[in-house]
């Protein structure tokens, strides 16, 4: 036997073997019930594979099965953190497909609670976020500022997680009395309360060298990859729907889309909090320019009937682009109802994000990426 | 206290007081505490599957390496201290110079292996 | 020479310590959780009794009454051992600590400290690094991967931040000649200039940071907390003990956080010296667990307010960093040591 052959054997025998771990389903930092299978050599992770579906619940077939009014309810159960702009986009799309105008001052109440439950859902993402990496106080001051968006929601639909006050052609109801003053007050204290976060995180050393270069995308590969949101944003492209296709009043107001340079999860770090500013801009915009009048469309038929045909519609979701394909034969239920989620395409990114990385990025880069299971498996 | 190693019998008493209480909790906590096993309960968690493989396969060498290089420079570290005691007297006794000398030395005989470990990546674990 | 009536001073300072010790310790616990609540916005636990002053009697009982959970593929024995390695000597060190100086009751003098041997920093050094040992076996022997990992991790980084406690710890050797914590204290006595303490902090700072550093790495805590990293290990090498076992890898952490305070009180902070100590020998003791407060609310302060270090971050910052720093330390206080004396 060569000397090389038996170097080969001996090293053989001696191999490292890789540890395979399942990270997940019960684990407290993969957001739900996600399962990553990890191959890990030490503390490398050397492949990994998403394992989804413990949290589905075939929303999507049961659309096929319930009328047009019915369905609504079901979409503030996908991505549960923002039930408002999930149930939005649902709306949306019976509205394009039937040619229904909605009024203003529903428009401009939806916008107003859109952007709300998106600052919601980034309080959210931001207290999980920092959690995961080890910095615990961030979490429960994020959970104090989004309890008052929740005590906003629950005056306004009776609910604090399912809200659900749109309806086809409008709302189901006006805004309670003193919406706008408590709208008001939160948007008067929220930017100190958001600063006091960031001084928190953005002078902190740990949390620059847990974030800045880690979870890297390039721009290409996350258009290759189809992220959108704050993901696609993070890594310097410039991509709305609310500016590259304005739905309900978007188009009149004013606000900034942040985006990154590196694809880092620090620039997508600083994306989402430049978009909560933002949303609090365009929040304080629609609190004055508030139409008064009717909040239904006057001519909304009792029995919702879309003409045959495919509809797609999709809005920026606080995830990224949520898109509905609905196809119609022109009866009183949809023929296929198809959501676009945003995280589940956005998770996609979690392989090339973590692999020949370290094993505590995997949990800093499932932070980034924002996902809801609900939305994932629907 | 003018018989030291009649000193070191408190730290056995010690010993025997913490050995003891610890021995006593674990007792305890299987006397006191229910107990109703079942298969589940009794597998090692891996976030509610089944685990994959053992977990007693062979880990990354990297610790290994740790482990060496620990005992290595551990040893070293440790002549310091009857160094640092006799410091002040040598110093006073003899010559300074050789007191601070003779530390300059090992110290660069120390660096000599440091940076060998360094430049050899071993203590880079991202690769 | 042992007489009986030195061999019951040691057992009533042994029970009195020890019964302290164990209450710091639970009080501990709650304090850092009602410091961490006053930090967070939050209340913290104060339903049980005034102020919650009775929970820490609450978590032991309901520790007790805990289902005590075996794994079926544990190594059983090894499985049991390892909370008690982790807790004995965690437990053994204050018999080392002193915490004053003599006092007199009933005409007797007794000095404060259980035993003081001419060894006492290495009995120390000796007794928490063998800690380390009911770490590893705990994650070893509970035959889960995430304890595995957790074990494998804390093995790693103990070993790499003793390197860096042990070389700071060579600067208070050189200034007090001797290992016996009790001299090292006493050699910090007097005053410079009349007013600045003798301290070993102000004539070596940077021995001290290192020192504190390390030994926040060494007890496992925020930021260095990664054997038991709860986002990434889920409990690290505690995964899968309950009850009684799992409490006592709890009081090892906050005994090893008394022990890693009083050590940083003794080595750089002036022990139990203070204004009018020389007079009142009892305000001795009273100093010495403000200073060792101090130290616990700094550990508390860091976890409410800094995220944790990556694995690797965690061993470039000790290796790369730490231990030449330490090693500039020595040279620099035996250079500062050469002038001074």
């Amino acid at each position: 036997m060569s000397e090389l052959a038996k170097y080969n054997e001996v090293a053989e025998e001696f191999a490292t073997e890789e540890l395979v771990l399942n990270m997940g389903p019960q684990h407290p930092s993969t957001h739900g019930v996600l399962r990553v299978v990890l191959k890990l050599d030490g503390e490398i992770v050397t492949d990994l594979d998403c394992d989804i579906g413990y949290l589905h619940r075939g929303v999507e077939k049961i659309c096929e099965h319930r009328t047009y009014a019915m369905i609504a309810p079901y979409f503030d159960r996908t991505d549960y953190v923002a039930a408002v702009s999930n149930g939005l986009c649902y709306v949306e799309t019976v509205e394009k497909a039937m040619g229904i105008e909605v009024p203003p001052r529903a428009q401009y109440l939806r916008v107003a609670l859109t952007e709300l439950s998106r600052i919601s859902s980034h309080l959210l993402w931001l207290g999980t976020h920092a959690m995961d990496v080890g910095a615990m106080t961030i979490f429960l001051w994020a959970f104090r500022e989004r309890e008052e968006i929740l005590k906003i929601f629950e005056n306004f639909f009776g609910a604090r997680l399912t809200c659900h006050a749109f309806r086809i052609g409008g709302m189901s109801y006006d805004a309670y009395e003193g919406f706008e003053q408590e709208v008001k007050q939160f948007c008067d204290r929220f930017p100190t309360r958001l600063a006091e976060m960031e001084q928190m995180l953005n002078s902190n050393r740990i949390w620059l060298s847990r974030t800045v270069g880690v979870g890297i995308i390039s721009a290409e590969d996350a258009i290759d990859l189809g992220l959108t949101g704050a993901c696609l944003r993070g890594s310097g492209i410039e991509w709305d729907i609310r500016k590259a296709h304005p739905y309900e009043c978007y188009s009149e107001l004013e606000f900034d889309i942040p985006y990154g340079e590196n694809g880092d999860t620090y620039d997508r770090y600083l994306v989402r909090m430049e978009e909560m500013r933002q949303a609090r801009r365009i929040v304080i915009q629609t609190i004055d320019k508030l139409p008064t009048g009717a909040v239904t469309a006057a001519r909304v038929p009792k029995v919702l009937k879309p003409p045959a045909g495919d509809y797609y519609h999709s809005n920026e979701s606080p995830k990224g682009e949520l898109g509905i394909y609905l196809v119609s034969d022109g009866s009183t239920q949809p023929v296929r109802l198809r959501i676009r989620p945003p995280c589940f395409v956005n998770l996609q990114a979690l392989k090339k994000m973590c692999v020949g990385r370290l094993y505590a990025d995997v949990v800093a880069v499932i932070g980034t990426l924002d996902i809801v299971l609900g939305e994932v498996d629907r | 206290m003018d018989a030291p190693i009649i000193n070191y019998i408190p730290i056995l008493i010690m010993f025997g007081l913490a050995l003891a209480v610890a021995t006593g909790m674990v007792l305890s906590s299987s006397l006191f505490g229910q107990h109703v096993p079942s298969r589940q309960k009794l597998m090692p968690y891996e976030c509610g599957k089944d685990p994959v493989g053992s977990a007693r396969e062979r880990f990354s060498v990297k610790f290994y390496m740790i482990a060496l290089l620990f005992i290595l420079f551990d040893i070293e570290a440790i002549f310091f201290v009857p160094w640092a005691v006799v410091f002040r007297k040598l110093s006073q006794d003899y010559s300074k110079l050789f007191v601070f000398g003779e530390m300059l030395i090992f110290i660069a005989i120390l660096l000599v292996g440091y940076i060998y470990v360094w430049r050899k990546g071993i203590l880079d674990w991202n690769k | 020479m042992l007489t009986t009536d030195i061999l019951i001073e040691w057992l009533v300072k042994i029970g009195v310590v020890f019964f302290i010790l164990m209450t710091a310790i639970a009080y501990v616990v709650l304090l850092e959780r009602r410091l961490l609540g006053f930090i967070q916005m939050r209340l913290g636990p104060n339903r049980v009794g005034p102020f919650g002053l009775l929970q820490p009697l609450a978590d032991g009982l309901k520790f007790l009454f805990k289902e005590d959970i075996v794994p079926l593929e544990a190594d059983k024995a090894l499985y049991v051992l390892a909370p008690m390695i982790a807790l004995v000597p965690a437990l053994m060190t204050i018999s080392v600590i002193p915490f004053g100086d003599k006092i007199v009751i009933l005409g007797r003098e007794i000095a404060l400290h259980i035993t003081s041997v001419n060894v006492g920093l290495l009995v120390v050094f000796a007794l928490t690094s063998l800690g380390v040992y009911g770490i590893a076996l705990a994650g070893w022997s509970s035959n889960s991967k995430y304890s595995l990992m957790g074990g494998l991790r804390s093995s790693a980084q103990l070993i790499s931040y003793e390197l860096a406690l042990s070389l700071s710890v060579v600067g208070v050797i050189i200034f007090s000649g001797s290992l016996d914590l009790v001299e090292v204290v006493k050699q910090q006595n007097s005053f410079w200039l009349g007013f600045i303490p003798k301290w070993n902090i102000f004539t070596q700072p940077i021995g001290f940071l290192i020192f504190l550093i390390a030994a926040i790495a060494e007890t496992n805590r925020v930021p260095f907390d990664l054997p038991e990293a709860e986002t990434e290990l889920v409990a690290g090498f505690h995964t899968e003990y309950s009850s009684m076992k799992f409490a006592m890898f709890f009081i090892a952490e906050y005994a090893n956080m008394v022990t890693a305070s009083s050590m940083a009180t003794l080595l750089f902070l002036g022990g139990w010296y203070g204004p009018f100590v020389d007079k009142f020998p009892l305000l001795g003791p009273i100093y010495f667990s403000l200073k060792i407060l101090f130290f616990l609310f700094l550990y508390i302060w860091l976890r409410g307010t800094l995220p944790r270090f990556r694995y690797d971050q965690l061993m470039r910052f000790g290796w790369k960093f730490l231990i030449p720093v330490a090693l500039a330390n020595v040279v620099l206080v035996a250079g500062l040591a050469l002038l001074i004396y």
